[in-house]
């Protein structure tokens, strides 16, 4: 059973090819704000956002290695990823900018039932 | 020579794929963009194939912003944006894998 009014983001996109990253991470926090229940999962190319020591400001880009550690400010404190995406790309869950549990297909597929809603970036 | 430019990620798209089907020497091959992404050490498998006479580059801007200074697969050369205009200047024609 999905707890009442509670969110799932799903972050999909690398974080500076577009501002899409940057827009998931306003709605978790705006979503936070408003003291909603929010969980975010990184998962496929998403979990390029969380690789450490980004450098973004010469590509006039904000640095959103930076800001996601703000997401503990607003007590957004279940975060998730991949566990075959992390894999895949050769990054390790122990080197990210922030705490995220490294999950397998399988519980990563459990997820998305356990959310009233999802919000898909 | 021909120098061919890649700017999307190789988990989330087939340009690189597609690109290293095809290329051949004399080329360079320089990774902007997400395509940066490429250049790291866990995906130096995918260019195993690749003519060992065909230069490999990755955008020293886009390694750093992105965090992969430190990732990056020894077969890469980072360079900067005035060392892009000077290679795409060499280079008679340029294909855009985008």
């Amino acid at each position: 059973m999905s707890q009442a009014g509670s969110i799932l983001l799903v972050l999909r996109h690398s974080p500076y090819s577009s501002q899409i990253a940057r827009e998931a991470l306003d709605a978790a926090l705006t979503a936070a704000a408003f003291e909603v229940p929010v969980s975010l999962l990184f998962l496929n190319d998403g979990v390029y956002q969380l690789i450490s020591e980004q450098q973004p400001e010469q590509l006039r880009a904000k640095n959103l290695s930076k800001a996601l550690p703000a997401l503990a400010l607003y007590d957004i404190d279940q975060i998730y990823t991949s566990k075959s995406c992390l894999d895949i790309r050769g990054l390790n869950a122990a080197a990210l900018c922030i705490t995220a549990e490294p999950l397998d297909d399988a519980a990563v597929a459990r997820l998305f039932h356990q959310y009233q809603h999802i919000l898909s970036f | 020579m021909v120098l061919h430019t890649v700017n999307q990620a190789p988990h989330s798209s087939q340009c690189l794929t597609d690109c290293l089907r095809v290329i051949s020497a004399p080329a360079a091959l320089l990774l902007i963009e997400d395509g940066s992404y490429a250049a790291t050490v866990a995906n130096a498998p995918l260019f195993d194939n690749l003519d060992c006479n065909i230069d490999c580059y990755v955008l020293l801007p886009d390694l750093e912003a992105r965090g992969l200074l430190t990732l990056v697969s020894p077969r890469f050369t980072p360079i900067s944006d005035c060392a892009f205009v000077a290679l795409s200047t060499q280079c008679q024609r340029v294909q855009s894998w985008y």
